[in-house]
């Protein structure tokens, strides 16, 4: 793997010898057994909607590159700069949101999507990450900065973003950026009486989306009462774990996919679990541990509070998304429509979570002197 | 002071003490601040990765608790249910020599989803001319249910299911279903019991064996044979018919094992048309039901005198008149107004001489013996539907008297039947038991009289169908011994006897010589006819089913008649019996004569009798 010496100190080098290789490493199955399972479930879903039968495959196969370079190409920056693409994204992608409200195509009973250049976007995916970020650094600098009312600032951005969303309306993003907004809050050393006010206002907003959103109640009245309603999805999926058993029952041999509306995206983990079985099932949910654990423990020693912020709350979006998709899945909870990252289909989550991905790297990449530059003259005079 | 204002809220110098507190550089407690922020962030840090392991570990369980276990889970219920138990069929029952008594047989349950079919006439046109017992405007109004599931019919053959299939109309569908089946019909209907629609064992052997039924591949093997079985259900169901009785019971038990070769309950259901299984015939009078069983406890009554010690078989009680004790009077049917030894106490039935044994012996001892001989508590067996026997809460003298000869106490017929069986087969209690036991396999049993009474008993109950009033019950050859039991029903509240309302029963054990079967039978209210004389006691009516019962399954079971005469029973033998005054025929046509007369009475004196509450037990 020496593909660059230590002592090679060009950029590409540079990047090689601090990037977190093992991460790359699992990104990389992660988005390669997507691609094979796309072609494996998503055929019979586009003749079905009388398309190409690989318009998914082939579709997927073409964001997937553009999404690896992004990734990389993020990688790349420094910490300064993810803040300042962030702020970008952060910017462009809430006037987007506005404009959707207005002009916005309505699929499946919300407005998510925007047209940009012939390929539909949803913003919704792209704020996520920079939310984030900026949210990070405004926490960091409330705590390390005097005087700075960086909390306020935070809780403003929070405010407005989670407007937006429900005006949507689409209140399992709201849900899943309010989680990691209180995550990175709660790191940063919200008070404990602050951090059960939350949770009580968390539960509370819960049961407001239930009575506020017929679509919001409907998923979980059929997750409390299921005779009541169509559980159609769930139950297929379910019956295909059953069939997969310890080694599936071999490529392309499932029949979930044939009965399944979102084999290819919600429900993906149920195709791979038919085909490929057990082993496949639970190797793919142990790449996903590895990879929000891997991160976590990276940003453990970090000393830099901002970085330890950022990338807690980026690993918890990508965790997050994943738990949330495999748990609707096993029915271990009421399906939310969350996609599995980097394996379900979607341009727009693809890349999303490759710009996320990407600011994790970079974020985490080793600095050969952090050590000594983020030592203070008074640690230093104790050595 | 100027740094004081400086410092972070948070900072570790903490908040008010700066002022006290050793002046420091702004940078270095911009560093502690920094240091304890860290700090914080760092051990949620620890909280967050520990709840992200927790998530995982969860979700791998449960790819490995769907994929591994082979469960399927039901959406409807939530719950997680085993498929093998799903696909499997419940399993048959046979009797003893493996003839098939209830089977399931794979059907297709027809449901539909309403909101899926689209022509509605249609739908019920086509579905009535398939299934015409479908009720068409019924149909109709499922069809229109705002349901997303009705059931249609639930048990459809292949050719049914076909033929609906081919009907091709949307929003009908097929689940796998079985029907329970039994071959027999009838027959066995009380033992076997039923199951519900969904296969569940709600009665009998299929409510009492339920989770094997369901477990297990292998049939259960009964100890029932079909074939007495159905003998004794036939003789049973002609003697009701003779003497319109309201109900029968017959048991047929093998004394050294226990095991339950025959036992019928009359009136009985079809267990292939559940409904009529409600009410009356849904009653398994053998062992739900429990009776006052009346003289057969005479058996008892002299088993545990002589096993005592207390009484020996010359001993004679004084029966010369009716005994009154309070407000009660005992008094014998067939008076003979002398001394009475203990087998002539058996052989003529007379309760004031069973009253006097029953003194000798004492109301603990009668108490301990019916304990040990399973009659105070409930006979176990493998049904849901057994009976608790009544027995007085106080024993008093009266009630000793009174259970001696079989009043006052009200035990299942199986009970009964036990109960003698322990007497003949050599003293020992064993559990009764529908189950065919294999050859080594024997039952355990409790020791309850010693082999030596058992002995006497069996030559006392042989003495009764040789000389007395079981002498219908006698196959030649067969050495058959029993005892009659005829009894007033309680009256309605509980209060006194009806007079014309009886039990009449008659247990049996054969042969005498080395005992093999028990056979009992028994009659609820049968009506005396011409034949009999008008009479519809045991000796009548009971003892001739017996009879018929025992010749007919000896052939059966393949039992030889023994060659052997019997000795002659000579004067100066203890179980020697004076020849009475009367001829028998004659005295019961004397008799009859005179219970015309007695009915009379008996309708003037019966109110008065319910008041005085008199106790009379017959035969």
């Amino acid at each position: 793997m020496t593909m660059f010496s230590r002592t090679d100190m060009s950029l590409l080098g540079q990047w090689w010898q601090t990037v977190d290789r093992w991460t790359i490493a699992a990104i990389i199955t992660l988005a390669t057994l997507g691609a094979f399972l796309i072609i494996a479930a998503s055929p019979p879903i586009a003749e079905r909607l009388s398309l190409d039968t690989f318009h998914f495959v082939g579709r997927q196969v073409l964001f997937l590159p553009l999404a690896m370079i992004s990734m990389f190409a993020v990688s790349f920056l420094s910490r300064v700069n993810i803040r300042r693409l962030s702020l970008i994204i952060f910017s462009f992608a809430a006037a987007l949101m506005m404009f959707t409200l207005f002009s916005g195509a309505e699929i499946k009973g919300a407005t998510r999507w925007v047209n940009v250049v012939g390929v539909s976007l949803q913003p919704s995916e792209f704020i996520k990450p920079a939310f984030a970020v900026i949210a990070a650094s405004m926490f960091a600098a409330w705590r390390l900065e005097e005087r700075f009312p960086g909390y306020l600032v935070v809780l403003g951005l929070y405010g407005g973003v989670v407007l937006l969303l429900i005006a949507q309306p689409d209140v399992g993003m709201a849900v899943l950026i309010s989680f990691v907004w209180g995550l990175q809050f709660f790191l940063a050393g919200l008070p404990m009486v602050l951090v059960m006010g939350i949770g009580t206002v968390f539960i509370f907003g819960g049961f407001a989306a239930y009575f506020q959103f017929s679509h919001v109640r409907e998923r979980i009245e059929q997750f409390i009462d299921p005779q009541n309603s169509d559980v159609y999805q769930v139950s297929q999926s379910l019956e295909a774990f059953k069939k997969g058993g310890v080694f599936g029952r071999g490529p392309g041999e499932g029949h979930v996919k044939e009965n399944l509306p979102d084999a290819h995206s919600d429900f993906i983990f149920a195709v791979a679990v038919e085909e490929f079985g057990m082993i496949a099932g639970l190797l793919i949910v142990s790449v996903f541990g590895f990879i929000v654990l891997r991160g976590l423990m990276r940003v453990f020693k970090e000393t830099d509070l901002f970085v330890q912020l950022a990338v807690a709350g980026l690993l918890a979006q990508f965790g997050l998304q994943a738990i949330i998709n495999l748990a609707s899945t096993l029915n271990l909870m009421p399906t939310k429509g969350a996609t599995l990252p980097f394996i379900s289909y979607g341009g727009s989550s693809l890349l999303a979570l490759s710009i996320s991905m990407g600011m994790v790297l970079s974020l985490t990449r080793e600095r050969p002197n952090s050590k000594f530059t983020s030592r203070t003259v008074w640690e230093r005079s104790k050595l | 002071m100027k740094f004081a204002q400086i410092i972070h809220p948070y900072s570790p110098v903490a908040k008010g003490t700066g002022q006290h507190g050793v002046v420091l550089p702004n940078r270095l407690k911009f560093d502690g601040a920094r240091k304890q922020a860290l700090e914080t962030s760092r051990n949620r840090l620890l909280v967050t990765g520990a709840l992200f392991v927790l998530a995982f570990m969860i979700i791998g369980g449960r790819v490995i608790q769907l994929s591994l276990n082979n469960v399927r889970v039901d959406i409807a219920s939530n719950k997680l249910v085993h498929v093998d138990k799903i696909l499997k069929v419940r399993a048959d029952i046979t009797d003893r020599n493996g003839i098939l008594i209830a089977t399931s047989l794979p059907t297709a349950a027809l449901y539909a989803n309403p909101q899926q079919i689209l022509d509605l006439d249609e739908a019920v046109g086509k579905l009535t001319s398939v299934l015409p017992g479908l009720n068409p405007s019924k149909l109709y109004q499922l069809l229109s249910k705002n349901q997303k599931f009705v059931w249609l019919h639930r048990n459809l053959t292949p050719k049914l299911q076909f033929a609906v299939n081919a009907l091709g109309i949307p929003g009908l569908n097929f689940q796998q279903a079985e029907r329970r089946v039994y071959p027999h019909g009838s027959l066995v209907s009380h033992v076997v019991g039923m199951t519900d629609i969904d296969g569940k064992g709600l009665s009998g052997l299929e409510g009492y064996f339920d989770n094997q039924l369901r477990d297990r591949r292998q049939p259960l093997r009964l100890s029932l044979d079909v074939r007495i079985q159905a003998l004794v259900r036939f003789e049973l169901e002609n003697a009701m018919e003779k003497f319109t009785a309201i109900g029968a019971v017959g048991i047929v038990l093998d004394v050294n094992t226990g095991e339950v070769i025959s036992m019928v309950s009359l009136p009985d259901f079809n267990p292939n048309k559940p409904i009529t299984a409600a009410g009356v015939a849904g009653f398994n009078r053998a062992t739900k039901g429990v009776y006052e069983m009346g003289s057969t406890f005479k058996l008892f009554t002299s088993a545990m005198a002589l096993d005592t010690g207390r009484v020996r078989l010359a001993d004679r009680f004084d029966a010369r008149k009716p005994i009154k004790i309070s407000r009660f009077t005992i008094s014998d049917y067939h008076a003979k107004n002398k001394w009475l030894t203990v087998p002539e106490v058996i052989v003529h039935s007379s309760n004031i001489g069973a009253a006097k044994i029953a003194l000798e012996v004492g109301t603990n001892t009668q108490k301990r013996y019916l304990k040990r001989l399973g009659l105070l508590s409930p006979a176990r067996i493998e049904l849901i539907e057994v009976g608790a026997p009544l027995s007085p809460d106080l024993w008093r003298k009266i009630n000793t008297m009174t259970i001696s000869y079989g009043h006052g106490i009200a035990v299942s017929p199986l009970q009964l039947s036990l109960g003698v069986g322990a007497l003949v087969n050599g003293g020992v209690l064993l559990k009764a038991t529908l189950l065919k036991l294999g050859k080594e396999s024997k039952l355990g049993g409790i020791r309850v009289i010693k082999g030596k009474t058992s002995q006497v008993m069996r030559d006392l109950m042989r003495l009764v169908v040789r000389q007395g009033s079981g002498k219908r019950a006698e196959v030649p050859g067969y050495f058959v011994g029993g005892k009659t039991g005829t009894a007033n029903k309680p009256g309605k509240r509980r209060k006194g006897y009806q007079t014309r309302k009886i039990i009449s029963s008659f247990v049996a054990a054969f042969p005498t010589n080395a005992p093999k079967y028990l056979v009992l039978a028994l009659l609820d209210e049968p009506k005396g006819i011409k034949e009999t004389q008008g009479l519809s006691t045991a000796g009548w009516v009971a003892a001739p089913i017996v009879q018929k019962i025992i010749r007919q399954m000896v052939t059966i079971v393949g039992m030889e008649p023994s060659t052997k005469t019997e000795k002659k029973i000579v004067p100066g033998n203890v179980l020697f019996i004076p020849p009475s005054v009367r001829s028998p025929q004659k005295l019961t046509s004397a008799h009859r004569q005179l219970s015309d007369l007695e009915k009379k009475v008996d309708e003037l004196l019966f109110s008065t009798n319910k008041r005085r509450g008199r106790l009379v037990a017959t035969n």
